[in-house]
């Protein structure tokens, strides 16, 4: 992308466009040519991914998305793979969200890198900038992740929920509460999640399903009992079942004790991408991650230590039937 | 004991940032975080924020319960940054008590932690620096690794210590 490195810079002061109507796409099911019955997920990886100075190399990153998501939609050309994914995304010419996670602080969030060659490909496959809209809790979160705040509706835009503001009606699911962003409801008809992998203190793991926490108001109320059944219940509104279609997970540099903050002792880099529409999926095979690289280091699995993610099997049971955790029903590609 | 004392003082003033002009304190605020230039090298690049307990989850998320469940009182932090490069965070938190202090501290340690002479009891790592003090606990984490940041770290952890 040309301006890649220019393209979150210099916040213009345009005004917020709100207003746009919700639309509810249909499930999607951008791997339906292969193997119905299979929830499909893509662990991309690149041992170079990191250079010696210890930073991620770009021009790497892209060419690993790429990969993924060819492997993912079986088109192998970028612009194809993404034209799709937008169209089946319900997303033609309107705006997808691009949901960060830059909570645990500068050093374990969401890399501005993966953001920007995911807007460049979306913009090669069409998407407006101004259709694209990176967005998490609030401008602190993005800035964690090196990002910069615009407003400006003809640029791809970057800014919180504490701009949008959270809808005032209150939705219940289950035993959960919760009121979205404005940014969910009313400005994106897609959201392409963009969680990166961390262990967590009270829930186990930190992924795909979890980073939802960052589309409410008050996500501490969903955080008893080890986010079990909150993190089922968030992704069962839905609100998030229809919209948030696709994650592309970042496992490029995680944290697998300590966490959900930045915890250098325990960074590692496992240089990868986790692509899947099932979000149980994507944190059921999070979970085999994090718990093997546990191991490797000396410490107890999650279920040693009394933090397994329960909410992955919640998430999987017939009440809310988000997704396949039976790993013989989880196609894993490896590349 | 005294300066401790007097330091609680100062501390709920400092922790109540927004309400000390109001309160209108004219004893000398024991502020945890050393200015600019204190340290050598070491310059304070934010403000301080402060968070009580039920709104810890806005800054640490998960690990907020944690320290709710060893007794925290409140915290604080602010970005460091070392001779224009190397960028950090302290994170003070106050706890009900040295108990509170050393449950969080000895959780979670790494194999290569070394212990250090800070507080009561310290702990480093190459990219961060732990101690506890009384019912104090600082955790300063850089984001860049170099050759010199464990001695900056230790420079600033030191500077934190005397202020408590």
């Amino acid at each position: 992308m040309k301006n890649r490195r220019e393209f979150l810079k210099g916040a213009a002061t345009g005004a917020l466009i709100l207003g746009a109507e919700s639309s509810f796409g249909s499930t999607l099911a951008l791997d339906r040519p292969s193997e119905k019955d299979k929830a499909k997920v893509i662990i991309a990886r690149d041992p170079a991914l990191h250079g010696l100075d210890g930073k991620l190399d770009e021009k790497r990153v892209g060419e690993l998305l790429d990969r993924a998501i060819a492997a993912y939609t079986g088109r192998k050309h970028p612009v194809d793979a993404w034209k799709h994914i937008v169209v089946e995304g319900g997303a033609k010419d309107k705006v997808i969200g691009l949901k960060t996670n830059g909570l645990g602080g500068k050093g374990i969030s969401t890399h501005a890198v993966l953001v920007f060659v995911i807007a460049e490909r979306l913009q090669q496959a069409g998407v407006k900038p101004g259709n694209i809209l990176v967005w998490d809790r609030n401008a602190r979160d993005l800035q964690a992740c090196g990002l910069t705040i615009n407003t400006d509706p003809s640029r791809i835009r970057c800014f919180g929920s504490d701009v949008s503001g959270f809808e005032d009606v209150v939705e219940n699911w289950g035993s959960s509460h919760a009121r979205f962003s404005r940014i969910l409801t009313r400005e994106c008809a897609m959201v392409i999640n963009l969680p990166i992998l961390k262990d967590h203190s009270m829930s186990g793991v930190t992924f795909a399903m979890k980073n939802m926490y960052g589309v409410v108001e008050r996500p501490q109320d969903l955080h008893a009992g080890g986010c079990n059944p909150g993190v089922a219940d968030l992704n069962a509104f839905p609100v998030i079942r229809k919209k948030v279609k696709l994650t592309i997970g970042d496992a490029m540099t995680s944290v697998y004790e300590g966490g959900p903050g930045f915890r250098p002792e325990h960074l590692w880099q496992p240089n990868a991408l986790i692509v899947g529409e099932d979000r149980v999926a994507i944190d059921q095979i999070a979970w085999g991650i994090l718990d093997k690289k546990r191991v490797e280091v000396g410490l107890k699995t999650l279920e040693a230590t009394e933090r397994p993610p329960l909410y992955i099997a919640t998430a999987a049971d017939e009440t809310h039937a988000l997704g396949v955790n039976d790993r013989q029903r989880i196609k894993l590609i490896e590349i | 004991m005294k300066h401790l004392n007097s330091f609680s003082v100062g501390a709920l003033v400092v922790l109540s940032f927004g309400t000390v002009l109001v309160a209108g304190c004219k004893t000398k605020n024991a502020n945890p975080f050393p200015a600019s230039s204190a340290i050598a090298g070491w310059e304070k690049s934010s403000e301080t924020r402060t968070f009580e307990p039920k709104d810890l989850w806005q800054y640490i998320d998960g690990d907020s319960e944690q320290f709710i469940q060893a007794g925290v009182v409140s915290a604080a932090t602010s970005d460091y940054k070392y001779q224009g490069q190397i960028e950090a965070v302290v994170d003070v938190y106050t706890m009900g008590g040295p108990d509170g202090a050393q449950t969080i501290l000895e959780r979670g340690q790494a194999k290569d932690v070394q212990t250090v002479r800070l507080g009561d009891e310290g702990l480093q790592y190459a990219q961060s620096v732990s101690f506890r003090k009384g019912r104090y606990l600082v955790r300063i984490v850089a984001y860049e690794s170099s050759a010199s940041t464990p001695q900056a770290l230790m420079a600033l952890a030191h500077g934190v210590e005397t202020n408590l």
